[in-house]
């Protein structure tokens, strides 16, 4: 056994420890997600959120996660099968694979792809299957509403996204996301970018379906959307890969839009430009909450005409305005 | 060293089995949402292979325009459609044998001679590094006609499409 691991070269045990680190990581950011967002939405409401399980609550969420893989999965009449259960897999694992690309830190990443945006952006567009899948194979009307209205919102909505995206690149002539945070060592690129970043940041609430787009799982018309009829674990499923898709989200506004790793040096030696990345991605994901408790549900065709008449027109001129600023 | 290759050589044929296994099922499943499945299989095997060939661009844009795009716009015609359990025809029995055989005789020999001929460069004198620059720069230089040729394609296509809808309105 021994020497099986010595012939091993180092590099396999390090996948291995990543592998585990990154799925550690993704349950523990959905539970730390979940704990926030239930104390948060009572503040925002003038109530206390969950304060009977531990100090403060914050045992309610491993407790919560304990009870929904106790559950039993029911399974409703007609429901397509192998579908209905390949779909909440196909939405928890590509979530794992952009933390590859993710740099925390100058040396915490795990590769410096030179495609690391488009990498992110096509492991994000795994989603939408799985919630189309999901939706349709359970046989129910409100989940097919769910699904269908998931798919015209998030294809809507990848557009103003790469394109608000593209001005960056434009600037670092990189798609690198190592390049783009080494870039903004002097300044961050929301100051010379604001607009592209008020872009990226909506249609990535609306891309993640949260409130105030959540029109695939808007309660008051669709009981939960397209997944109604999960139950279990694998409603947890969806409910990590949603919040795991945030964190992801914001990282990459953090990487895009407020230097990454920059920060005033502080007293953690190397641990402190991790430690900023991630206070940054965290205080993004508050504004997201607050989003989501502050405004009001939008209509299905304001949802449409926003990004269609609103979004992508204003990112694309501001696309040109920085493809003329930097030629000049 | 010798681990690596092995590795790598296992996932190639991983890939190679995925890529058929999706085929197959593209073809033979009896429930239309496993054909797209299937097809949606045989994209990721073939994103996986460009992976292993060592170009991550060209495997991102397979996942990004034939899973992320042709992929949920056949799902979403398959959902339309119809309901999880139909069986879209009880035996997939061929109509037109008489053609169809020859067509994909005809397919076979002409892929056969296309690749006969070709002279593949083996990967240790491989040239390109089919980095991101390096795909820009065939696209914008050497290829730059065609490249021009399928924006004006897609421009008909969406025309098109807006005229088909408006004509249906009327």
């Amino acid at each position: 056994m021994m020497t099986l691991l010595q012939q091993l070269p180092p590099e396999c045990i390090r996948i291995v420890i990543a592998a585990a680190v990154v799925i550690g990581f993704v349950f523990a950011n959905a539970t730390v997600m979940g704990y926030l967002e239930r104390k948060l939405a009572g503040r925002f409401q003038r109530r206390l959120g969950p304060m009977e399980v531990g100090f403060h609550g914050l045992l309610q969420m491993p407790v919560d996660g304990l009870k929904l893989i106790g559950k039993q999965l029911t399974e409703p009449n007609n429901v397509g099968g192998i579908v209905f259960y390949l779909s909440p897999l196909i939405a928890m694992t590509p979530v794992a694979l952009p933390f590859l690309v993710i740099p925390f830190s100058p040396h915490l990443q795990v590769i410096d792809l030179d495609v690391g945006l488009l990498f992110i952006i096509a492991m994000i567009s795994f989603n939408t299957i799985a919630v189309f899948l999901g939706g349709w194979s359970s046989n129910n009307n409100y989940s097919m509403l769910g699904a269908m209205r998931s798919v015209a919102q998030n294809i809507s909505y990848e557009i103003p996204i790469l394109l608000s995206v593209l001005s960056i690149v434009l600037i670092t002539n990189s798609f690198s996301l190592k390049t783009i945070v080494l870039e903004q060592s002097r300044f961050w690129f929301v100051l010379v970018q604001p607009v592209a970043f008020l872009i990226f940041f909506i249609a990535g609430i609306a891309e993640t379906n949260r409130a105030p787009f959540d029109l695939p799982e808007a309660e008051s018309e669709l009981t939960a959307g397209f997944h109604t009829e999960y139950s279990g674990i694998a409603f947890s499923m969806f409910m990590i890969a949603e919040y795991t898709y945030i964190f992801i989200n914001c990282a990459l506004a953090t990487v895009l839009f407020f230097g990454g790793w920059h920060g005033i040096p502080l007293p953690f030696g190397e641990y402190s430009s991790c430690i900023w990345f991630l206070m940054k991605t965290y205080l993004l994901m508050f504004v997201i909450v607050w989003c989501r408790w502050t405004f009001p549900r939008v209509r299905f065709d304001q949802l449409m005409n926003f990004s269609w008449k609103y979004l992508i027109p204003f990112s694309m001129v501001n696309l040109l305005l920085t493809a003329i600023v930097v030629k000049l | 060293m010798i681990v690596y290759q092995y590795v790598s050589e296992v996932f190639f044929f991983l890939l190679v089995v995925l890529t058929l296994f999706g085929g197959l099922l593209a073809v033979k499943a009896r429930v239309l949402m496993h054909s797209v499945l299937g097809l949606a299989v045989t994209f990721l095997g073939v994103a996986g292979l460009y992976l292993y060939l060592g170009s991550i661009f060209l495997s991102m844009m397979q996942i990004l325009i034939y899973l992320g795009a042709i992929g949920i716009v056949l799902v979403f015609g398959v959902m339309v459609g119809y309901t999880p359990r139909q069986v879209v025809e009880e035996k997939i029995r061929g109509e037109n044998v008489l053609l169809a055989v020859p067509t994909c005789l005809a397919g076979f020999a002409m892929l056969w001679i296309a690749i006969g001929r070709t002279e593949w460069a083996s990967a240790p004198e491989r040239i390109n590094d089919f980095a991101l620059k390096s795909v820009g720069k065939a696209l914008l230089y050497d290829f730059c006609l065609a490249f021009e040729l399928i924006s004006v394609l897609l421009l008909i296509a969406v025309v098109g499409a807006i005229i088909v809808v408006n004509s249906q309105e009327d």
